[in-house]
C-alpha cells in the first residue's frame, strides 16, 4: 500500500519537533512510501542549493536498515563525540494490527457482516496510522540532521541522500553488527564506573542529575501512556461489537447507531514522550562520552605522573595527556552548546503539543454537549 | 376474555423496535386500567442477621397501595432471599401449568453470599448486596404488575404477613434446575409433528422469535460485561498515567512547563473519574436489566412448554380412548358381556377426559397467547431502554477517538 501524505496532514501530525526543514539550502522530506509485507521502502526527496551535491533535486529509495546504518556511522565518528546524535528511528512495527487482522479472520464466522466490516475498517485505520507514524519518524530523523550545522555536512549523510543505488554494500555486515552489540555491553559497564567520577563542572553536574532523573520519569510516563492507549483500543473494540449487535436488533433506521471508525491515531502525547525519551537517551550518551574523555584524561594524568617518577617515556605521556585534555575540552564545549539548545527545543515542542491538545479537547467537549442535547431531545420526543 | 388481535406485535429480529399494533396496546392498557393498578413495592435496608455461615441478609419490603384487597394503604415486612425463592416456587407450581409466565427470581450466588456471611466489609460485597436488593425489587414489581398473579393469596401473604414460615426445597430453583426446565420447551416443540391449525404456526413462530431474542441478549450481555471490565482497566491505567505525568512535571526544570504538566495530570485524572462513574453505572445497570430479560425469556419458553404438555396429555387421552374402543370391538366379537360393560364404562370415562383435556389445552393456549402479547409490550419498553443505551454508546464512541488523537 502506498501513501502520499499531503502537507497539511504532515504539519498536523508532526508535533514532536518544530522549526525543522526551514533552511532552503537543504530541504528533505519523505513524500512517498511503499509497504511490502514486512519491509517499508521510503522515497527520500532532497532539494538543495549546496554545491556539495551533484543535482539540485533528487530522490532515492531507502530502507529502514539504511537509516540505522547512517545513525550508527554518525555515532561511531569520533569527531561527533561532542554532539547529540539524533536518535535512530524505531523499526516499523506492524505486529499489533497484523495480529488483530489474523484474529479477525479467524473470528469472521461468529460475527455479523456489519460487525466484521466495522472491525476491518478499524484495523485498516490502525495500519494506516502505524504507517504514517513510521514515515514521520524517519523523516524527522533526516530533518534533524539537515538542520544541524555540523552533521548536515557529514559525508555519509550526503551519500545517504544522493547515492542512487542500493546501500546494502555499505551497510553493516553481521560481524560488524556483533561488534556494535558488544560495544553497547561494554558501555553499560563503563557507565557504572563513570557515574563514580567526580564532575569538575557545575553545569555538567546539574545536567547529569537532571537528565538521569528526567529520563527515568519520562520512560515511566511513556510506558503508562502506552498502557492507556491499549485500554482505549479495547474499549473502542467493545463498543463496535455492541453497537453492531444492537443494530441487528433494530429495524427502525432512526435508531441505527453510526459505526464510528475509531481512527487509531495514537496518543499524541505518547508520541511526544516517546520521542523525547529517545532524545534524552542520546543526550545521556553525549554525557557518557564526555565522562569517558574525562576518565581518559585522568588516567593520562596518572600515567604522566608515573612516567615522570620512572623517568621513562615522558614525552609520549605528556603528548597523550595533552591530547586527552584537548578532546575533553572540545567535548565539554560542544556538549554545553548542544545540551542548552536541546533544552530549548524540548520546551518549545512540549508547549506546542500541549496547546494543540487543549484546543482539541475544548472543541471536542463542545461537540459532546451538542450530541448529548440531541440524545435528550430524541428521548423526550418519544 | 378479550381476543388478541389477528396480527400480533412481534418479538422478531426484524421488527423488534416497531411499536406493537396500537389495537393490542390499547386492549392491554384497558385491562390494566380495569384492574386498577395502584401498587408500589420498594425494597430497602438490607441488614445482616446473625453471624458466620448461618448469617443471612434481611430486606425491608414496603408496599404502598390503594387496592382494597390489602389490609391497609402502606405496610412493611422483613423478608430474606429464600422467602422470595419460596414465593416463586408456589406461584410457578400453581400458575405455570396454566400457561402463565411466572417472573423468575434473581439467581442464587454462593460466592457472593459467602463473602457477606464471612463478614468481609469490602466494596465488592456491598456491591453484591446492592445488586441483589435491586434485583429483588424488580422481581416483586413484576409479580404484582401481573394481573392474575396479584390475585394469588400467596402474594398477599408475602407482602403483608409479619412472620413467614421458612421456605424449604429452594435448591431446585437454582440456575441449573431452572435451565433444565426451560430447555425442555424447545425439545417439546420439535416433537410436535402434527400441525393442528394455523394457530400453532403462530406459536411456533413466536417460540423462534423468543429463541432468537434470547441469543442476541446473551451476546450483548457478554459484550457489556467485557466493556465494564475494560472500562475499569482503562480507568486504572489513566490514573496511573496521570500520576506519572505529575511526577514528570515535578522533575521538569522549566517552571512554566512543569506547571502545565501538573495541570494536565490533574485534568486527566478528574475527567477519567467522571467518565468512569457515569459509563460504568450505565453499562452496569444495563447488564443487570439484560440478565433479567434473559431470565424472563426463559420463563416464556417455560410457558410454551406447559402448552405442549397440555397438548400431549390431550393426545395421550385420545390414544387411550382409541385403545378402549378397540378393546370394546374385540369384546363384542368375543361375546363377553360382563367385560363388555366395563369396557363401555371405560370408554365413557376416557371420552370425558378427552373433552376435558381438549378444553384445558385450549384454555392454556389462550393464556399463553395472551401472556406472550403482554410480554411483547414489556419487551417494547425494554427496547426503548436499548435505544437510550445505543445513543449513549454513540456519545462514548465519539469521545474516544478524539481523546486518542489529542492526548
Amino acid at each position: 500500500m502506498t501513501s502520499a501524505l499531503d502537507e497539511s496532514d504532515k504539519e498536523k501530525t508532526r508535533s514532536v519537533s518544530v522549526d525543522l526543514n526551514n533552511d532552503a539550502s537543504l530541504l528533505i522530506d519523505i513524500p512517498d512510501a511503499l509497504c511490502e509485507r514486512d519491509k517499508v521502502k521510503f522515497t527520500v526527496h532532497t532539494k538543495t542549493t549546496l554545491s556539495a551535491f551533484q543535482k539540485p533535486e533528487f530522490s532515492v529509495p531507502r530502507q529502514h536498515e539504511d537509516f540505522i546504518w547512517l545513525h550508527d556511522t554518525l555515532v561511531e565518528t569520533e569527531d561527533y563525540a561532542g554532539l547529540i546524535i539524533p536518535p535512530a528511528p524505531p523499526k516499523p512495527d506492524f505486529e499489533s494490527p497484523r495480529e488483530k487482522m489474523h484474529k479477525l479472520g479467524e473470528g469472521e464466522a461468529t460475527m455479523t457482516k456489519e460487525e466484521y466490516n466495522k472491525m476491518k475498517q478499524e484495523l485498516e485505520a490502525e495500519y494506516l496510522a502505524v504507517f504514517k507514524k513510521t514515515v514521520q519518524v524517519h523523516e524527522i530523523f533526516l530533518q534533524r540532521l539537515s538542520s544541524h550545522a555540523i552533521l548536515s555536512k557529514d559525508r555519509n549523510f550526503q551519500i545517504f541522500l544522493e547515492y542512487d543505488q542500493d546501500l546494502s554494500v555499505r551497510r553493516k555486515n553481521a560481524k560488524e553488527m556483533f561488534g556494535g552489540f558488544f560495544k553497547n555491553m561494554v558501555k553499560t559497564a563503563d557507565e557504572v564506573i563513570i557515574s563514580g567520577i567526580k564532575e569538575v563542572d557545575d553545569f555538567f553536574e546539574q545536567e547529569k542529575t537532571f537528565l538521569l532523573d528526567y529520563y527515568s520519569k519520562i520512560k515511566d510516563s511513556t510506558a503508562k501512556a502506552e498502557k492507556m492507549t491499549r485500554s482505549h483500543k479495547n474499549v473502542a473494540d467493545d463498543y463496535i461489537h455492541i453497537s453492531a449487535t444492537l443494530n441487528t436488533l433494530s429495524a427502525d433506521d432512526s435508531t441505527k447507531v453510526e459505526g464510528r471508525v475509531a481512527s487509531d491515531q495514537e496518543l499524541k502525547l505518547t508520541e511526544l514522550l516517546r520521542y523525547y525519551m529517545r532524545d534524552i537517551q542520546a543526550a545521556k550518551d553525549l554525557l557518557y562520552r564526555r565522562a569517558r574523555a574525562l576518565a581518559d584524561y585522568e588516567h593520562s594524568n596518572k600515567a604522566l605522573d608515573k612516567a615522570r617518577l620512572k623517568s621513562k617515556d615522558v614525552p609520549q605521556a605528556e603528548e597523550h595527556q595533552q591530547q586527552c585534555l584537548q578532546k575533553f575540552d572540545k567535548l565539554s564545549e560542544s556538549g554545553k552548546r548542544e545540551l542548552t539548545s536541546f533544552k530549548g527545543r524540548r520546551v518549545v515542542a512540549f508547549r506546542k503539543n500541549l496547546i494543540e491538545m487543549a484546543e482539541l479537547e475544548i472543541k471536542h467537549a463542545k461537540n459532546n454537549v451538542t450530541l448529548l442535547q440531541g440524545c435528550i431531545d430524541l428521548l423526550k420526543s418519544n | 376474555m378479550t381476543k388478541p388481535a389477528a396480527s400480533a406485535p412481534s418479538l422478531s429480529v426484524a421488527a423488534s423496535l416497531s411499536k406493537p399494533q396500537s389495537a393490542t396496546l390499547e386492549e392491554l392498557e384497558e385491562e390494566e386500567q380495569e384492574d386498577k393498578f395502584d401498587i408500589n413495592i420498594s425494597i430497602t435496608n438490607p441488614e445482616k442477621i446473625g453471624d458466620g455461615m448461618n448469617a443471612y441478609m434481611a430486606y425491608k419490603v414496603s408496599t404502598q397501595t390503594t387496592l382494597p384487597m390489602f389490609r391497609s394503604k402502606a405496610f412493611t415486612v422483613r423478608r430474606r432471599f429464600s422467602d422470595f425463592l419460596g414465593l416463586y416456587e408456589k406461584l410457578s407450581e400453581k400458575h405455570g401449568p396454566n400457561g402463565y409466565i411466572v417472573p423468575p427470581p434473581p439467581e442464587k450466588s454462593i460466592l457472593g453470599m459467602t463473602k457477606v456471611k464471612v463478614g468481609k466489609e469490602d466494596p465488592s460485597s456491598a456491591e453484591f448486596v446492592e445488586r441483589r436488593r435491586a434485583a429483588l425489587e424488580r422481581y416483586l414489581q413484576r409479580v404484582v404488575c401481573h394481573p392474575s398473579l396479584l390475585q394469588d393469596p400467596d402474594v398477599r401473604e408475602f407482602l403483608e404477613r409479619d412472620e413467614l414460615p421458612r421456605a424449604v426445597n429452594t435448591q431446585a430453583l437454582s440456575g441449573a434446575g431452572f435451565l433444565k426446565m426451560i430447555n425442555k420447551a424447545t425439545d417439546a416443540v420439535s416433537k410436535m409433528t402434527i400441525k393442528m391449525n394455523e394457530s400453532d404456526v403462530w406459536f411456533e413462530e413466536k417460540l423462534q422469535e423468543v429463541e432468537s431474542a434470547d441469543q442476541q441478549f446473551r451476546k450483548i450481555h457478554g459484550l457489556v460485561d467485557s466493556l465494564v471490565g475494560h472500562r475499569k482497566e482503562l480507568s486504572l491505567n489513566t490514573a496511573g498515567f496521570a500520576k506519572s505525568v505529575a511526577m514528570l512535571g515535578s522533575s521538569e526544570d522549566n517552571t512554566a512547563l512543569s506547571r502545565a504538566l501538573s495541570q494536565l495530570a490533574e485534568v486527566e485524572d478528574k475527567m477519567e473519574q467522571l467518565h468512569q462513574e457515569q459509563a460504568s453505572n450505565d453499562s452496569f445497570c444495563f447488564a443487570e436489566l439484560l440478565a433479567d430479560y434473559i431470565r424472563l425469556l426463559g420463563a416464556v419458553r417455560g410457558s410454551f412448554d406447559q402448552r405442549m404438555k397440555a397438548w400431549q396429555r390431550w393426545q395421550d387421552a385420545q390414544s387411550m380412548l382409541q385403545k378402549k374402543r378397540e378393546t370394546e370391538a374385540k369384546l363384542l366379537w368375543a361375546n363377553k358381556p360382563d367385560k363388555l360393560q366395563l369396557a363401555k364404562d371405560e370408554i365413557t370415562e376416557w371420552e370425558a377426559k378427552v373433552t376435558q383435556y381438549e378444553r384445558d389445552f385450549d384454555r392454556v393456549s389462550a393464556t399463553v397467547r395472551k401472556e406472550v402479547l403482554r410480554f411483547e409490550v414489556l419487551i417494547y419498553f425494554f427496547f426503548k431502554t436499548l435505544v437510550a443505551f445505543t445513543l449513549l454508546i454513540k456519545y462514548w464512541e465519539a469521545f474516544l477517538p478524539e481523546a486518542k488523537a489529542i492526548a
